[in-house]
């Protein structure tokens, strides 16, 4: 091994670790994997109780091409190099793929004109399958469309895959090889002395290099670490409504609007769950922990929803949430490395993280310029399946029996989420890892069979314990 | 692979009652349930009253679901706990999935009697933040009859229809103390004398309110409530029970090659209780919302009859029909499909309105066919004789509502 190579994690003195990656988001995740991959020891510090507990915990759970990134950007190159990854190893991780192929949508006449421009930046981003369609072609595609359909295009690379479990698996590999997860561990401040050594609410942690994917507190986190931050997180909340798998039906392909400067628009997709999505809208806000829902925003979202597929007025909504992008007051990425400081940041991901992620973390390791000693056979683990398109547990012997009905989760998928390298440590944590609760019932027949198959099993248990009564002398007039 | 005369979908009120039913028609009758146990809905409704017809005496729920399933087990019926079924094919073919894995059952005849649930907060399309403490009413009474648990001390009731009472009873038994019952309506949508039990304990209703929004980041903290003039405030509370707005638990029949009516939200049946597929039947509350546990087991028994006549062929042919559509003051009909001649009318059709409303009932057949003048509002039981309706009427024909305000 050259004198300089990352060491493995077998050779590392206790206590340091060679990169301290900051945010067990996706893509803090997919970093986590590639520096353990290439043979460092690495440790993950995450402030929550739970892994994905950001801007990962809501998305619209699509595998982009990247055929509308800005051309010749980080973004762009991430979003394909990380696409290209996740095809490659997927299978050994037992991540889902449904490659559904999106249509871009005009629906007025103005966005139909815009489409050949569209078009020519997925030729100029490598996506050079694209195949621009009439409106008689795209209806002749998808037959629930609504009318006004002016015009299209379809990208056949366009995929569905499970938001939860691809991150879930890149660090569940990262530790099966050797990293550690730190979680409740807020990293406080830090001073460089050659070596990081940081202060976390779990203790101080000794790395050589620092990676800075904390997400929605990119810029907190960087201030804290250098004095002061090149960019500043301006939070982009995202609605979305879920429909019951009765309407994954009305429509095959991703149906994507035309974008706009702003936002990628409000897109109508099945999940790899097989529900139908519908969102995000994109509203500016301050604050950086609360996604409120807004009922009219939503009725809103159902009324674009209904004019994209007509049909979907018979169909019923099984679940509405929101989340929160990292946009900055810049539209890129933000990534940057601080070589005299062993400093990278990764900021600003406000979308396309999902699909980037692997990409991203190529490109953080290219930048961290250490020859890579990589581990000679590394562990895969595999995910259980929850996707619709392959065998689920309720059909295999020995499951438990099912425990939620909507989305069919077993016993025994629930007690594996529990255990494992990567347990569930809070009930969202449960949910994005079985989908219990996450059906048309929202907990009505399941909810209290899982407060008792959960009870002394999280570290934040699924039912706050009541303290105190409110006090009604609290009422707003 | 031989399987029984009849598979009942669904161990509550109707398909045990129709379990027992069969059986004394001597049909050899399998009941699958998907929970642990026998017994629906009214295993967490531990109070009465329950049973006083089927019995002769009043039980609490949980005592009324353990006589019922033991009722259809003495008289013969196999009970499979544990055991979903998660597909309906012609045939009839049920696919079935239980810890054994997936499985199948190939019976004579079948009865959904799968049920009803309520509305949840994702469908009522409530904004805010997603913490703790925010159910309806059958998980509340899961976790304090189930589990023994206490989800909070001050919650909001949401909603006035019977159910909301019976999670006052429900609070009361966990020591829980509402601190209000919340209605978008103008008045309490059950039946007099319901609305006493607030009163008797102190728990306020608030009329022309509507929830739009929860806040709490673990758990609930507050409640945003929006008077009928849209000025809105701040309740503290630590927790929201959203109460009815039920709707049949119809997946298997969305998901199959079955009719389903969209007025009710459950599969479109005759006055036989067979849906579109003549071998499929069903009963109880995944016909309509919403019916009493009483009513469903009345109803299953009487499908359970059916079913034993079609198996001797000794139903009318399932078309030509007269189909009956709700219109202009309905909400919906049922049965939805009327067949058969004069000797086929026996009982009547149910009905509900879609908002507070009197007048008479009027069925567009050719002649017109007018009922008894009435006055009711929504969830509320109202009913329509077949034998009034023409017996040759065949084809499609509106059934609404002739407004008469001097019924009011």
């Amino acid at each position: 091994m050259p004198e300089n190579a990352l060491p493995s994690r077998r050779d590392a003195p206790d206590g340091r670790y060679d990169v301290a990656v900051i945010g067990a988001g996706v893509v803090g995740c997919a970093i986590a994997r590639r520096f353990t991959l290439d043979g460092a020891r690495v440790v993950v510090l995450e402030k929550a109780a739970e892994v994905l507990d950001g801007a990962s915990k809501a998305n619209s759970a699509i595998l982009h091409t990247g055929f509308d990134a800005p051309v010749g950007t980080l973004e762009a190159a991430a979003i394909r190099a990380g696409h290209a990854e996740y095809l490659e190893i997927r299978e050994r991780l037992g991540l889902p793929l449904i490659a559904c192929g999106a249509l871009v949508v005009a629906w007025t006449e103005a966005e139909a004109a815009r489409l050949p421009a569209l078009v020519a930046t997925a030729h100029a981003n490598e996506v050079a399958d694209v195949v621009p369609l009439s409106a008689a072609e795209a209806r002749a595609l998808e037959p629930e469309l609504g009318p006004g359909v002016a015009g299209a295009f379809r990208v056949p690379g366009e995929a569905l895959i499970d938001p939860w479990s691809a991150p879930h698996a890149y660090l569940a590999q990262a530790l099966l090889n050797g990293a550690d997860l730190r979680l409740d561990a807020e990293v406080r401040g830090g001073r460089h002395d050659g070596d990081w050594r940081l202060d976390t609410t779990q203790g101080p942690v000794r790395a050589g290099l620092v990676v800075n994917a904390a997400g929605l507190f990119g810029d907190h986190v960087e201030e804290r670490l250098l004095g002061a931050s090149r960019f500043a997180i301006r939070p982009r909340k995202g609605q979305f409504l879920v429909y019951d798998k009765t309407a994954a039906a009305l429509a095959s392909h991703i149906l994507l609007p035309v974008p706009t400067e702003i936002t990628k628009g409000i897109v109508v997709c099945r999940t790899a769950w097989g529900n139908l999505l519908v969102g995000p809208t994109a509203e500016e806000q301050e604050d950086r922990t609360t996604a409120a829902l807004d009922g009219a925003t939503l009725a809103g979202l159902r009324a674009r929803a209904e004019a994209i597929l007509p049909a979907l007025k018979d169909h019923e909504i099984t679940a509405i949430y929101a989340g929160l992008r990292p946009a900055t007051e810049e539209k890129g990425y933000r990534v940057r490395a601080v070589p005299e400081r062993s400093y990278i940041a990764v900021g600003g991901i406000r979308s396309t993280g999902l699909s980037a992620a692997l990409g991203l973390a190529q490109h953080v390791r290219r930048l961290w310029d250490r020859p890579a000693a990589p581990i000679a056979a590394p562990l895969w683990p595999t995910l259980p399946n929850l996707a619709e398109t392959a065998t689920r547990d309720w059909q295999r012997p020995g499951n438990g029996g099912i425990v939620c009905h909507c989305e069919r989760v077993t016993r025994r998928e629930i007690e594996a989420a529990l255990a494992g390298p990567l347990p569930a440590r809070t009930f969202a944590g449960l949910k994005r890892r079985t989908r219990v609760t996450m059906g048309r019932c929202q907990g009505f027949y399941c909810g209290a069979a899982l407060a008792g198959l959960t009870a002394g099993r999280l570290a934040v248990p699924m039912l706050a314990e009541p303290g105190d009564a409110p006090d009604r002398e609290a009422d707003d007039a | 692979m031989s399987g029984p005369d009849l598979a009942i979908v669904g161990a509550g009120p109707a398909g045990l009652s129709a379990a027992i039913a069969a059986r004394r028609h001597g049909l050899d009758v399998v009941v699958i349930e998907r929970e642990g146990e026998a017994g629906g809905i009214p295993r967490h409704c531990a109070h009465p009253p329950f049973g006083l017809r089927e019995f002769g005496r009043v039980m609490t729920g949980p005592a009324y679901a353990r006589r019922l399933a033991a009722a259809a087990r003495e008289a013969g019926a196999e009970i499979r706990t544990g055991t979903t079924v998660v597909a309906i094919e012609p045939g009839p073919r049920l696919v079935l999935a239980s810890d054994a894995g997936a499985g199948e059952l190939a019976p004579r005849r079948v009865l959904l009697a799968t049920g009803v649930r309520e509305t949840t907060r994702a469908a009522r399309l409530i904004g805010g933040s997603k913490p703790a403490g925010v159910m309806n009413t059958g998980t509340l009474q899961g976790l304090v009859h189930l589990e023994g648990r206490r989800p909070f001390l001050r919650p909001l009731i949401v909603g006035t229809e019977l159910v909301a009472f019976s999670a006052i009873l429900t609070c009361r038994h966990a020591g829980i103390v509402p601190r209000a019952m919340v209605e978008a309506g103008e008045a309490v949508t059950a039946r007099w004398p319901a609305a006493l039990l607030p009163r008797l304990l102190g728990i306020p209703i608030w009329r022309g309110t509507a929830l739009v929004a929860i806040e709490g980041e673990r758990q609930v903290n507050a409640a945003v409530l929006q008077g009928a003039d849209g000025r809105r405030r701040r309740v503290a509370t630590d927790g929201i029970v959203l109460t009815g707005g039920f709707r049949p638990e119809a997946t298997l029949v969305r998901t199959s090659h079955l009719a389903l009516d969209k007025a009710t939200g459950g599969p479109e049946i005759d006055q036989f209780g067979r849906t579109s597929d003549p071998a499929i039947f069903a009963a109880g509350n995944v016909l309509r919302p919403v019916e009493t546990a009483g009513w469903c087991f009345r109803e299953g028994r009487r499908m359970a009859g059916f079913v034993a006549a079609s198996l001797a062929d000794a139903l009318p042919d399932p078309e030509p029909s007269l189909r009956l559509v709700a219109a202009d003051g309905y909400a919906w009909v049922l049965p939805q499909r009327i067949v058969g001649g004069e000797g086929s009318r026996e009982g009547a059709l149910q009905l509900r309105v879609t908002r507070p409303l009197a007048g008479r009932p009027v069925v567009a057949t050719e002649p017109a066919v007018r009922g008894a003048p009435f006055a009711s509002r929504p969830e509320r039981r109202l009913s329509f004789p077949l034998a009034a309706l023409p017996a040759a009427a065949t084809g499609t024909a509106t059934i609404a509502v002739e407004p008469d305000e001097a019924l009011r």
